[in-house]
């Protein structure tokens, strides 16, 4: 991990927007495990590349890829293959 | 007198490309070069890296730097072109023609699948990255390609657009079955040609 990277990147609170349009709920404090070696962090804590192509949120203790989102004009793309579980709390909508 | 004039026309004209229907729709021109990654900027050190042919290919090929750096090289001028929209003209290279390395290479494949330091991948036709169409280039302006745009080598396919261009290039893997990459699973374009503005799918 180098300065240049930390400059470039966000941390996953910046995804929160696009995330919401998903989930169409607060999605920065959903718990997540990292598929690539079980580390438990909330979305807005992990590590946001790809700033204009969409959301790469990475583990920031293995680099995996937890969540992948983007949107293309009017759908939204979204891969969860590095989050092993995801915990949404409180009351559904 | 007029040598002046006609001199600086034709200037004129060189360097304004998006006259020439050099610039894709939906494109701005831009002197800047933007960096967009996917992911960290990997560190492999030179004596680690290499560069691998496999797949279905009549036994696999594998150079490493030193070897990579002996192969005939060339410099080439090409235009690039980004998906979130930036176009960059006459942007200079040196690197390894895909068609050096694939010399003498039997296959029956189609595709190939660029893999690279960090994970990334992207998927294109065979034919896309032979007869003079791609690159693995490790030198931009005359200079040893910077780890934020790919270096120590990314491949260089300017007639798609630029993340067909993979960053931290380490091989390619030539495939019958076409296998979409890391954007391309996540609504982007299978194939990217800028001039017929396919970003997405669908489009
Ligand atoms: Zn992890």
């Amino acid at each position: 991990m180098t300065k240049d990277d930390a400059d470039r990147r966000l941390d996953g609170n910046a995804a929160g927007g696009l995330l919401a349009e998903v989930f169409r709920v607060e999605m920065t404090t959903v718990e997540t495990a990292c598929a690539g070696c079980g580390a438990r962090a909330p979305v807005g804590e992990l590590l946001r590349y790809g700033h204009e192509m969409g959301a790469i949120l990475r583990c920031a203790t293995c680099d995996t890829a937890v969540i992948r989102v983007a949107r293309t004009r009017d759908r939204h793309w979204l891969d969860l293959r590095g989050a092993r579980v995801l915990r949404l709390d409180g009351t559904p909508l | 007198m007029s040598e002046g004039f006609v001199s600086r026309a034709f200037r004129g004209r060189r360097r304004n490309p998006e006259l020439e229907g050099r610039l894709p729709p939906g494109q701005y021109a831009t002197p800047d070069f933007p960096v967009l990654s996917a992911g960290p900027t990997p560190r492999t050190p030179l004596d680690r890296w290499d560069f691998s042919l496999m797949g279905e290919v009549d036994g696999a090929r594998r150079w490493s730097w030193q070897e990579f750096g002996a192969l005939p090289s060339e410099t080439v001028t090409r235009d690039i072109h980004c998906v979130t929209k930036w176009s960059k003209f006459d942007t200079t290279w040196r690197g390894v023609s895909v068609d050096t390395l694939l010399a003498g290479v039997e296959t029956a494949a189609d595709h190939v699948v660029a893999f690279c330091d960090g994970g990334y991948t992207t998927n294109l036709p065979l034919e896309d990255v032979t007869d003079g169409k791609a690159w693995i280039a490790y030198e931009y302006e005359g200079e040893a390609l910077a780890p934020e745009h790919g270096g120590p080598a990314r491949l260089l396919v300017p007639h798609l657009y630029f993340w067909k261009s993979a960053k931290w290039v380490r091989g390619l893997e030539l495939v019958s079955e076409d296998r979409p990459g890391f954007w391309e699973t996540l609504g982007y374009h299978n194939y990217g040609d800028p001039f017929q503005e396919q970003r997405y799918q669908g489009d």
